[in-house]
């Protein structure tokens, strides 16, 4: 049953303003993933962007920030100490994590407490890099992409490890047998807040990746930033899906994929490959081939 | 009231099941590693009401240890050497919280060279992270500590993590008599566990907690962190004493024997003080009249009752069973300090003894107080474990046994 937005909640659970950049969608994707989770809810936030501009946005749900690596297991000892405490009931437990807190520091931490069926969900804000720090590189960083540990040299031009080997986190979760995995963006609010839902419903982990471009770090003008994120999905870069009980289901089809180019140049950060056929093709090349994949991997 | 045959994780363990622990994290690591089987077992037999949370790393075992403490419950695990160095930054993380977490430690060195023996560099390195760190010396008194973990550490005036640290080995698994308490006796002594004042998350209170404190404010926080663990002593202290009442057996964070004339005072922490005291007797009874003061609490730092057990001394002795690399040991700079401004100041020397295990036997301790004799001549910092220039003993020489 798809959401629909009289569906909805009209009850906010973030404070009015916050310290964001100009134009960020992770707030957005925070206030509508608690929209749907409500105020029985404690989150655990990992430092990466969202816990820096928490210090004033503040959430109506108790928030604590952690450690950049140790965010699952936090939760895990919450999860066990209610249980023993007989607390635990209907409680949401969420963890809110970078790409680079997710796909690399904490990756071990994660990994112990799907393995250890704790019962939270886990949401990843994925823009593609260490936005807090300054835009450093991080494990999800799209090839080509230029940041502040991948410049632009005369040499070397933005990330150059092959595309394939970007990290997928949904594939990785995956392999743990988790009850819930599913792939989001924040350009497809619904499609999050309907994942968020199922996220919370199930007993044990659940895990959603959210794609969250950075107007600051990706050099995209803040108006365009809704579309910059349905871009990436209907040029193919990423694949809206979920996988419930090991079953993969595309959320968001794409007949006609828009060639890469389109996505690409709305951001900064692929300044160098504008107008270099050569540079595009090899990275559409990157995207047609994980595409097709991820597709195959697809049981509807 | 019964006497066991217990090692010192034996003894950790029961403890714990005493204080009914409500979350315990568990990673393995040698010599701590039968502690949380030993828990593991209590609660797979039902003994213990309590949920184990089998992590991946020591940095998730503190985390997971923190995070229950964010919602109130008691929580514990144990670790050393390596497992240590990997949760340090939980450590900090947990006193900056002012989480009353409790962790037993078998001490254990730092690699590399690879070396599993027992001495206090694991604990040591991390005397700066704001927990409490109370010494064993003997299997006993691993259990009574232990029993005092959770009463000292959540008290209100106190709310900072704390470990108890025995020897690997030595004591973790070596047997010794164990006078034991009843549950009963047990909840006299011990506050019911998940009972707490504490802010906690909780959502029908809403708080934010590990948030960004500007430089406008962070040195009050820091100032009352270390108000805290420094005024832990007066709570340590009145613990002590109630133990003493409801129990009979006595402690006291300095605890000294044959000081009151004692020209020489061996100073030091860990199972090498009983080692110390022996062979403190054995002098006395060749007419030197050496003493021993045991620190039980290496934080907070007793300085007044250190001041006050070294009395007149001439010499004080300070025992490392630890380096301070390209300096002294860790012990010996809190003990120079104490004494720095007393009107009185005793010659004071250093000495790295036991380290990887070394064996420490009375004669280490002679050697000691033979090297010490002669007073300052311009060394303070002596090796009597190692061979080599300067500190260490001459090649020619060879070692003592």
């Amino acid at each position: 049953m798809a959401m629909k937005l009289k569906d909805v909640s009209r009850e906010e659970h973030l404070s009015l303003g916050n310290l964001a950049c100009a134009g960020c969608p992770e707030m957005l994707g925070f206030r509508h993933t608690l929209k749907v989770l409500g105020k029985n809810t404690i989150v655990i936030n990992a430092t990466g962007c969202l816990a820096v501009v928490m210090q004033m946005g503040v959430p109506k749900v108790p928030h604590f920030h952690v450690l950049f690596e140790n965010a699952p297991a936090v939760i895990s000892g919450i999860d066990d100490a209610l249980k023993a405490m007989g607390k635990r009931e209907d409680m949401n437990l969420l963890v809110v994590a970078g790409d680079g807190g997710t796909a690399d520091i904490g990756l071990s931490s994660l990994s112990g407490a799907i393995e250890r069926n704790q019962d939270f969900i886990y949401l990843c804000y994925d823009n593609e890099s260490y936005m807090n720090t300054g835009g450093q590189r991080s494990g999800t960083t799209s090839f080509g992409a230029r940041t502040s540990t991948t410049p632009i040299g005369s040499v070397t031009k933005g990330e150059d490890r092959p595309p394939e080997l970007k990290k997928d986190m949904v594939e990785i979760v995956a392999a743990h047998h988790i009850p819930y995995a599913a792939s989001a963006s924040i350009g497809y609010p619904l499609d999050l807040m309907e994942k968020v839902q199922k996220a919370a419903a199930v007993r044990g982990p659940s895990y959603i990746h959210c794609h969250s471009p950075c107007p600051t770090g990706w050099g995209i003008d803040t108006r365009d930033i809704v579309k910059v994120a349905k871009l990436a999905v209907t040029t193919g870069c990423i694949v809206l899906y979920e996988m419930v009980d090991g079953v993969r289901k595309v959320t968001k089809k794409v007949s006609k994929r828009k060639p890469i180019g389109e996505y690409l140049k709305y951001q900064s950060r692929f300044k160098h490959v504008i107008g270099d056929e050569e540079a595009i093709a090899e990275i559409q090349r990157g995207v047609d081939e994980n595409f097709e994949a991820m597709m195959a991997k697809m049981s509807a | 009231m019964t006497t066991e045959f217990w090692n010192g994780n034996m003894a950790a363990a029961q403890a714990v099941k005493r204080a009914r622990v409500q979350l315990i994290a568990a990673y393995p690591i040698t010599p701590q590693t039968h502690t949380v089987e030993y828990l593991s077992q209590f609660v797979n037999d039902g003994e213990l009401d309590a949920r184990m949370v089998k992590v991946e790393s020591e940095h998730s075992a503190l985390s997971a240890c923190a995070g229950a403490a964010a919602v109130g419950a008691r929580s514990f695990t144990a670790s050393c050497s390596q497992g240590i160095q990997l949760m340090s930054e939980v450590m900090y993380f947990t006193s900056g919280m002012r989480f009353p977490v409790v962790m037993a430690i078998a001490n254990r060195t730092l690699s590399v060279p690879v070396n599993i023996w027992p001495d206090h560099q694991d604990t040591l390195v991390n005397r700066d992270s704001c927990w409490l760190q109370i010494y064993a010396v003997s299997v006993q008194e691993v259990y009574d500590l232990m029993l005092m973990a959770y009463p000292i550490a959540e008290d209100p005036e106190v709310n900072l993590p704390l470990l108890i640290s025995y020897d690997g080995f030595i004591l973790s698994h070596a047997s010794e008599p164990v006078v034991t308490i009843t549950q009963e006796e047990a909840d006299q002594f011990i506050q019911p566990p998940g009972q707490t004042d504490r802010a906690i998350l909780d959502p029908e209170n809403p708080l934010q907690f590990g948030e960004v404190l500007f430089p406008e404010w962070y040195p009050d926080y820091e100032y009352k962190k270390h108000r805290a663990l420094a005024d832990s002593l007066t709570v340590i202290d009145r613990t002590f004493r109630k133990f003493k009442e409801q129990f009979g057996r006595e402690y006291h964070v300095v605890e000294t024997e044959g000081t009151g004339d004692a020209e020489v005072v061996i100073i030091g922490i860990g199972s090498m003080m009983q080692t110390a005291r022996y062979a403190a007797s054995e002098m006395r009874k060749r007419g030197e009249k050496v003493g021993v003061a045991n620190l039980r609490t290496f934080r907070p730092f007793p300085e007044e009752e250190l001041v006050k057990a070294v009395g007149h001394a001439k010499t004080v002795l300070v025992l490392d069973r630890d380096i301070g690399y390209g300096t002294s040991g860790m012990v010996y700079q809190d003990v120079t300090r104490t004494f720095y401004h007393q009107e009185q100041r005793p010659e004071l020397l250093n000495f790295i003894i036991g380290l990887g295990g070394k064996d420490i036997t009375p004669k280490t301790i002679e050697r000691c107080l033979e090297l010490g004799k002669p007073g300052f001549t311009g060394q303070s910092v002596f090796w009597p474990d190692a061979r080599g220039p300067k500190e260490g003993i001459p090649y020619s020489e060879g070692l003592t046994a």
